[in-house]
């Protein structure tokens, strides 16, 4: 698959806060994170069609993992990646039995159950969590030589290197023979097996793909903020992301970025303004957005740009 | 033991009432029409704030405001569904989600801005304030209030879709959407009835929620998680799964808040994804 001109002018604007918003980049690498935790929602929701309600449940495992081996063990980010990413996945691979079984509603339901149910355990389990009070007291070391420092120029390059990474994978994985099926049991579960392609295995492999994404991206949020809060595992942080991804546009691969700058820049700047009632304003945008762009803004965007086949 | 237990069966049920009125509409519509409101909960909150409004500033008594608060819920749902829920029925589930999650937090917003974001109270009157003692057993009242008004809405409810021209049309709709309209019975005016009927019910859930759970800005998140587990269990468009999904969601969470304070609200939670795991199309429903 190559690369269009427009991707790589893209990815070069991504290092533009180093120079232009250097007071910013704390908040660019949270969008980072976020982006990188709505690409793996975009996986499993934009190109298998499995609604999630309760995806933050895999990035509150991602996140408790990497503070808990950072408070207990070792600090060393990179290794703490992996160990989230793979703590992550066993916890996806586990629930995607579940999940892959039921559509609609009761999917939907489901995952919301799981996520509510994981945050309590969290809740409830302070010992280990730290409760409501979050885990706290740790410092993470420094990575491949950069220290993590108060401006946040650390964390957003490691964020982004993260981020592009993940994202390579991605890229990979949808235009491969794997991501072609999985849009087609997308669009017919029944038929696909018919094909050869079995459907509930299929299924079972994005999401636990898509939990080990989730994963990275909660230990990135824990070690660039050096915290875990008990937020992590929130419904509000299962429904942001989803309204980030279809807000941007699901089933593209730069919808999940997309929503993520629009959403946290817009969040950022009414918070700032009136801190009490920027949830109007995102409001008024998700309606503007469904009634006039219904495939989100990629989607608007395509609509008036169309590709030269 | 016994009294404790009896105690826990008579709140839970009261507060299942509570749980149902908010809920029935959306089981109904979204059974019909397949339309995923999740903003059903602010309509609540619109009956619950013209509660607040009228008996704190215009001195109305608690009763009087009730119809009010349902006719509050009842306009608000009636003008929503003209202008923006019916040019999204054939869209997506998403899409619904998304518009209707913009209308909560909006609704979330506007709330915050006219009534602050503190907790709103109303004064009910005398005679539903005490308890009313049965033998060794004592009830508040407010929640027998409760209890009565839940049961004389299922009968009413019940009586509409079984026994009249209009239940039929609904029933219809309910189990084959295209099916009916081929039969010549206008869907989109029944629809749009039934929407103002559950929009008008969660007006009043919410105006008789203030007195037991209070009333701010984020009820219409807070209770939108509870309001979709008693839909999902109770079966779409069903009202008999609605009321018993509602009794057992209410029951297990008053239980669970007195036995097992510690592990808060993971037992609804259980109860519900094995209820689901159990019967993905809910206790009652058929699809």
């Amino acid at each position: 698959m190559r690369w269009h001109p427009l991707e790589i002018v893209f990815w070069l604007c991504t290092l533009l806060p180093f120079v232009l918003t250097p007071n910013y980049l704390s908040l660019a690498s949270q969008i980072a994170i976020t982006a990188l935790f709505a690409l793996s929602l975009d996986l499993i929701l934009g190109y298998a069609g499995i609604v999630s309600l309760g995806h933050a449940a895999f990035f509150g495992v991602g996140a408790y993992t990497a503070g808990l081996l950072a408070k207990h063990y070792w600090s060393e980010p990179l290794s703490g990646l992996i160990l989230a990413a793979i703590v992550a996945g066993l916890v996806g691979y586990a629930s995607s039995h579940i999940v892959v079984r039921f559509r609609h509603l009761a999917l939907i339901m489901l995952t919301m159950g799981l996520g509510l149910l994981l945050h309590e355990a969290a809740n409830s389990a302070s010992g280990l969590t730290g409760g409501a009070d979050g885990l706290q007291g740790f410092k993470v070391a420094s990575v491949l030589g950069f220290k993590f420092d108060m401006f946040g120029r650390t964390a957003y390059g490691f964020s982004l290197l993260v981020l592009f990474v993940c994202f390579l994978v991605c890229r990979r994985i949808i235009h491969s023979p794997f991501g072609l099926a999985l849009r087609g049991i997308r669009e017919n579960a029944t038929r696909m097996p018919a094909i050869g392609a079995p459907s509930r295995a299929h299924l079972r492999k994005a999401y636990t793909i898509a939990a080990v994404i989730a994963g990275i991206a909660g230990a990135l949020l824990t070690q660039t903020t050096s915290t875990v809060s008990l937020e992590v595992l929130s419904f509000g942080r299962s429904a942001d992301v989803l309204v980030i991804l279809i807000l941007g546009g699901a089933g593209r691969l730069y919808g999940g970025i997309i929503g993520a700058i629009i959403y946290m820049v817009a969040r950022d700047q009414f918070s700032g303004l009136n801190p009490q009632y920027w949830y109007f304003w995102i409001g008024l945008l998700l309606v503007a957005v469904v009634m006039l762009l219904p495939n989100g803004i990629l989607g608007g965007f395509a609509k008036f740009f169309p590709r030269r086949s | 033991m016994f009294s404790s237990a009896a105690g826990v069966l008579f709140d839970g049920f009261a507060y299942g009432m509570l749980l149902f009125l908010l809920s029935v509409g959306l089981s109904v519509t979204l059974g019909m029409m397949n339309f995923v409101n999740l903003a059903h909960c602010s309509f609540a909150m619109v009956g619950g704030y013209a509660t607040v409004s009228l008996t704190g500033k215009l001195g109305w008594p608690f009763l009087a405001t009730l119809p009010a608060a349902f006719l509050a819920g009842a306009a608000v749902s009636i003008v929503l569904e003209r202008t923006l829920y019916r040019k999204l029925y054939r869209a997506s589930d998403l899409d619904q989600c998304l518009l209707t999650i913009g209308i909560v937090f909006i609704s979330v917003a506007a709330f915050a801005w006219f009534y602050s974001t503190e907790q709103q109270s109303v004064r009910v009157p005398d005679y539903l304030q005490g308890s009313v003692q049965v033998g060794a057993q004592s009830f508040a009242a407010y929640r027998l209030f409760l209890i009565a008004i839940g049961l004389l809405i299922l009968g009413a409810l019940v009586f509409l879709v079984e026994r009249t021209r209009f239940g039929a049309q609904v029933r219809a709709a309910v189990d084959n959407q295209r099916m009916a309209r081929g039969l010549g019975i206008d869907v989109d005016r029944a629809f749009m009835i039934t929407f103002a009927l559950g929009g008008g019910l969660a007006g009043l859930g919410g105006a008789l929620a203030i007195q037991v759970v209070g009333l701010d800005p984020t009820f219409a998140l807070a209770y939108l998680v509870y309001v979709l587990i008693v839909v999902a269990v109770g079966g779409l468009g069903s009202i008999g799964g609605s009321f018993a999904a509602a009794a057992v969601l209410g029951i297990s969470d008053m239980a669970g808040k007195y036995y097992f304070p510690w592990l808060g609200a993971f037992l609804i939670y259980l109860v519900m994804v094995a209820l689901l795991m159990w019967r993905p199309a809910g206790l009652f429903g058929k699809r």
